[in-house]
């Protein structure tokens, strides 16, 4: 059933970029599968250092075709390149690392974010696979160990679905860990008292944020057009 | 000492049926696929692999299933990511048809459980998991007001590593993102074979540059490096 109209929004880059504009200078970053990924586009030349949980930290952008090299990926198995300041270590240590407190940021892209944080994003049950069999990875790890965690995703589904729930259907990757939610739609902070409302996209209202979203919303003082 | 097998065809001889066995690799980077070619040929059965993934990256892992040589595996990034891939995926039909039994971890606490077999250490405490379905039938228990969850170590009879090169008693080399899970799978296993690109003399990697230290490496055997273009749906 479709729960949801449509409204039009920020590209998947974009949505890269104003996660982008949100990251600090002289951080550890973890950037996940899907429009995480993209937000590499946008950070080349800051102080910003990228890990990749196989086991590298300072990883650079995206090999060209003929700079790929087999045993230089990321942890979408894409071919990446080095940069100055570059090193490798095992996957145990990388995780070590996530869980240890050392990444500032997680970029993650999620099926369903709850008005209290916790964060669905690693099994569809429309797969129809049981349900502690599906695609874990590093996600787990990264929502429990990185100091904020941040996703990134489309504001409702490709059928119109709520993506912003009051409590998460699908099988869970980690309780209470979500600080921020950028969407094509909305710039969302995840507080104690529920989920605020603080910058839609250009062109839309609180309102229509509000009609895509299941919670009730609390409407930031100070809510403002995104700036891109 | 000398624990170089003359091909990986000997290498994986005595692999009995019911074995279990630890396979390298993070999607197409540092997978001992030579290994198990070979497995798929020598073909024990019933054994139960522990590996990242089950086809996505390493399409050789899925010889072992279409030749019904796996019982039980144990991962933490099983599948393609699409859906339509799954459709076609060998892993996959498996699972859903109740012909492979299948474990999932958290990454990190996969190679915990790893780590942890080849240091000695039963068992361990981590948050990963507390609030999910990798919770049910552990124990949980609070540490500084953090819950945690109880995971054993996990210790494989044998392990296949992948190393850019190593010597004749076993020190091995890794090549940036390649290295991944091989540290910890070499310590973890009984009889680790490690498959190497650059067979060497000792004295050949300098000791600052050794990432695997021999005593973990029971044989090795000198492979071609397996050309593929990394991707994966």
């Amino acid at each position: 059933m479709n729960v949801t109209r449509k409204l039009r929004g920020l590209s998947r880059e974009l949505i890269a970029l104003r996660i982008a504009n949100e990251l600090e200078d002289g951080t550890y970053v973890n950037l996940g599968i899907g429009i995480p990924t993209l937000v590499s586009d946008w950070i080349e030349g800051r102080d910003i250092i990228l890990q990749a949980e196989l086991g590298m930290l300072n990883t650079g952008p995206l090999a060209s075709r003929d700079e790929v090299e087999q045993d230089l990926i990321n942890a979408s198995c894409q071919p990446v390149t080095e940069l100055a300041g570059s090193c490798f270590f095992s996957e145990n240590e990388s995780f070590a690392m996530i869980r240890g407190g050392y990444m500032d940021t997680a970029v993650l892209g999620a099926l369903q974010v709850s008005e209290k944080g916790d964060l669905a994003g690693w099994q569809n049950p429309e797969r129809g696979l049981p349900e502690d069999i599906g695609n874990i990875g590093g996600s787990m790890d990264l929502a429990v160990g990185a100091r904020k965690v941040i996703i990134a995703m489309m504001h409702v589904t490709n059928d119109g679905q709520y993506k912003i729930v009051k409590n998460c259907s699908y099988p869970l990757t980690a309780r209470g860990v979500v600080d921020l939610i950028v969407t094509d739609l909305a710039f969302i902070e995840v507080t104690p008292k529920g989920l605020l409302l603080r910058e839609v996209a250009p062109g839309l209202t609180a309102e229509d944020v509000q009609s895509v979203t299941e919670p009730r919303l609390i409407i930031s003082p100070d809510l403002k057009e995104m700036q891109l | 000492m000398d624990k170089v097998y003359p091909g990986v065809d000997k290498a994986v001889a005595d692999i009995p049926d019911g074995a279990s066995i630890a396979i390298s690799g993070f999607f197409t980077a540092g997978t001992p696929i030579p290994l198990i070619k070979a497995l798929a040929k020598q073909g024990a059965k019933n054994l139960t692999i522990i590996c990242m993934q089950m086809g996505p990256g390493n399409e050789d892992i899925n010889q072992l299933i279409i030749n019904k040589q796996i019982k039980k595996a144990i991962c933490n990034y099983p599948f393609y990511r699409s859906a339509s891939r799954g459709a076609s995926s060998p892993a996959e039909q498996a699972v859903r048809a109740g012909e492979i039994e299948m474990e999932v971890y958290p990454m990190g606490t996969f190679s915990e459980k790893l780590r942890a077999a080849g240091a000695g250490i039963a068992a361990f405490y981590t948050p990963t998991g507390v609030g999910t379905v990798v919770e049910q039938g552990k124990e949980k228990r609070k540490f500084g007001g953090l819950d945690c969850l109880l995971e054993h170590a996990l210790k494989p009879d044998y392990a296949f590593v992948y190393a850019y090169k190593g010597d004749r008693i076993g020190n091995l080399s890794c090549h940036k993102t390649a290295r991944n899970y091989n540290p910890e799978m070499a310590a973890a296993g009984k009889i680790t074979i490690a498959a190497v690109e650059n067979l060497v003399e000792p004295g050949d990697i300098e000791g600052d540059m050794v990432h695997i230290p021999g005593v973990y490496v029971q044989r090795v055997v000198k492979v071609e490096r397996p050309r593929y273009i990394p991707t994966i749906d």
